[in-house]
């Protein structure tokens, strides 16, 4: 068949077909509903006339017009919509855990890399008060002090964060917080290395203050502080940990699989592991501002930090099993 | 079809499920420095109007302020690259970032190849990234390898040349396929050539059309004429 030919049966689809992509690649709000009907039909039968007319080798123009309807069919029909309250829902009721426990063994592994170093040198840390130098610098020692001398009006800050309000911490605690969970898991990359130093680090200082608290006898302030929000905020950072672990396993071990894809394939079943722990960050950020600082009775704080403790360990170990045979 | 050979170039190939062969026009290090640069104004300038807003609002304007400053940090980028395929620097350089099976990016891979900015920025000014895009195949950046992502070219939306208006005229001998096909690509490109060049081009076939001159340029033109109309 002639070119032109071909071009006139033709024209009247192609113009229909890119009619409706323009109206489909308009941002979603401003689309008028219903469509996408007829649209994979359509495009099958422009992708047989690209190929007609590659193989009849067509004027260059005209198969240059076809391969960009196809590009732009394939990405409308092969991209994915809607429904995203309801996939955040379902996320946090089942997707999250799930996916934690599929990965179970990354995150006993991390949990060891950071438990481990901090139980060492908070115990090292009670027994010798100089210790904690080693790991933290004198005018660090020195501000972490003031946050929980007996005295401090506002325990968990500083004398000068002490005027801030609630509200601003959680904004700090936020953008501090999540962003070093987003970050440990990213260094994952690096061969793990990163990921490793990260969960070492956190230990290491995280368990030195514990002790080295203690040791001076700051429990009153320190422990009723930390209880609320230290069970989300600390499994999660062990969570995004467990996380970056996975990235390292694929560049150091990747298996049978090319780097790139092994790389690829543990970057996907990781990314759930690192959303769930920056939602439970967001969620420790707002318990750490509004009730680790307010001031009531120690029983109190400790009660509702076992309770939330309890929470997370029933939440991680058990939401989203059952019903289809989901573990 | 026969795969062509390999070329040397930042052409990928990539086959839909339908048996169509899409071809991918891979963006490098420059030109997506150059798109980084433009975000980096613009998100200087986003900072700069988060504080001058927030910084009537005391203590809640303080965090909404953090809170603002965490977001652009992070999801910038995922914003628009879930929403166009592009964030604004990208788009005024003409890149999109897809899948490398050409389907548009999705939330996952773009949530994956942002969080890795952590990684690729290190130790300053995305030099993982760079040593990644030299090394790898296809100019992917530690987060484009984790995500399955490419940045590409946008296809611009080419232009239909109109042939010159020309008696039809069948050409005197036998062409190939190709040959057929080089004669109508000469003809619509003839409105982007200059005169002289025209003259030049067509008159290499002198042993076919025996003219010279404008003439030359009309015969080729009468022959794509009816190579793609007939008659």
């Amino acid at each position: 068949m002639r070119q032109e030919a071909f071009e006139q049966r033709h024209q009247s689809l192609w113009d229909t077909f890119a009619r409706q992509l323009d109206e489909l690649e308009r941002p979603r709000l401003r689309r008028r509903p219903e469509q996408g009907a007829g649209l994979p039909e359509r495009y099958r039968r422009v992708c047989n006339h690209y190929a007609l007319a590659r193989g009849r080798r067509y004027s260059p123009a005209l198969v240059e017009q076809l391969h960009r309807l196809v590009l732009r069919g394939h990405q409308q029909l092969y991209t994915r919509r809607g429904a995203w309250m309801w996939r955040l829902l379902a996320f946090i009721a089942n997707g999250f855990p799930r996916a934690l426990r599929r990965q179970a063994g990354y995150f006993w592994f991390a949990l060891a890399l950071f438990l481990l170093p901090a139980l060492l040198i908070g115990v090292g840390c009670m027994l010798d008060e100089h210790l904690v130098y080693s790991v933290m610098g004198e005018a660090e020692v020195e501000q972490m002090e003031s946050m929980y001398r007996p005295d401090n009006e506002y325990p968990g800050r500083t004398l000068e964060r002490g005027a801030e309000s609630d509200f601003s911490m959680f904004g700090f605690y936020i953008f501090n917080n999540i962003g070093i969970g987003f970050r440990t898991f990213a260094m994952g990359v690096l061969a793990g290395v990163g990921t490793v130093f990260t969960l070492v680090y956190n230990g290491l200082v995280i368990g030195a203050v514990a002790g080295h608290l203690s040791q001076l006898g700051y429990h009153d302030t320190f422990w009723p502080f930390v209880s609320g929000h230290s069970s989300l905020e600390l499994t999660a950072i062990v969570i995004c940990g467990a996380a970056g672990l996975m990235l390292g396993r694929a560049v150091i071990a990747p298996g049978r699989h090319a780097r790139a894809d092994a790389l690829r394939r543990y970057a996907g079943a990781a990314l759930p592991l690192v959303m769930g722990a920056g939602l439970m960050l967001l969620l420790a950020a707002f318990i750490e501002a509004f009730w680790s600082a307010m001031v009531l009775p120690s029983s109190v704080k400790y009660a509702v930090g076992l309770l939330l403790w309890g929470l997370v360990i029933l939440y991680l170990s058990l939401a989203g099993r059952g019903g289809d045979g989901a573990r | 079809m026969s795969t062509p050979p390999a070329l040397a170039d930042t052409i990928r190939t990539y086959e839909t499920p339908e048996g169509v062969r899409l071809r991918l026009r891979l963006a490098g290090p420059v030109v997506r420095a150059c798109a980084w640069a433009i975000d980096l104004v613009i998100r200087l300038l986003l900072y700069a109007l988060v504080v001058g807003i927030f910084a009537f609002f005391g203590g809640v304007g303080t965090a909404l302020m953090l809170i603002s400053f965490f977001l652009l940090e992070w999801f910038y980028p995922v914003v628009f690259e879930i929403s166009g395929g592009a964030t604004p620097g990208k788009r005024a350089m003409g890149l999109v970032v897809i899948h490398d099976n050409g389907t548009p990016i999705a939330l996952p891979s773009s949530l994956i190849r942002n969080l890795l900015r952590g990684a690729d920025f290190l130790p300053l000014l995305y030099a993982a990234g760079l040593l990644s895009m030299l090394v790898s195949r296809d100019f992917q950046r530690l987060g484009d390898l984790a995500a399955g992502t490419l940045v590409v070219y946008r296809e611009r939306e080419p232009e239909r040349a109109e042939l010159p208006r020309a008696v039809s005229v069948r050409p005197p001998v036998a062409l190939s396929v190709g040959e057929q096909r080089e004669l109508i690509e000469f003809a619509e490109r003839s409105a982007r050539l200059s005169p002289g060049r025209q003259v030049e081009l067509a008159e290499l076939l002198r042993g076919i059309t025996g003219k010279q001159g404008d003439a030359a340029v009309c015969e080729l033109h009468s022959y794509a004429q009816w190579l793609t109309r007939g008659r």
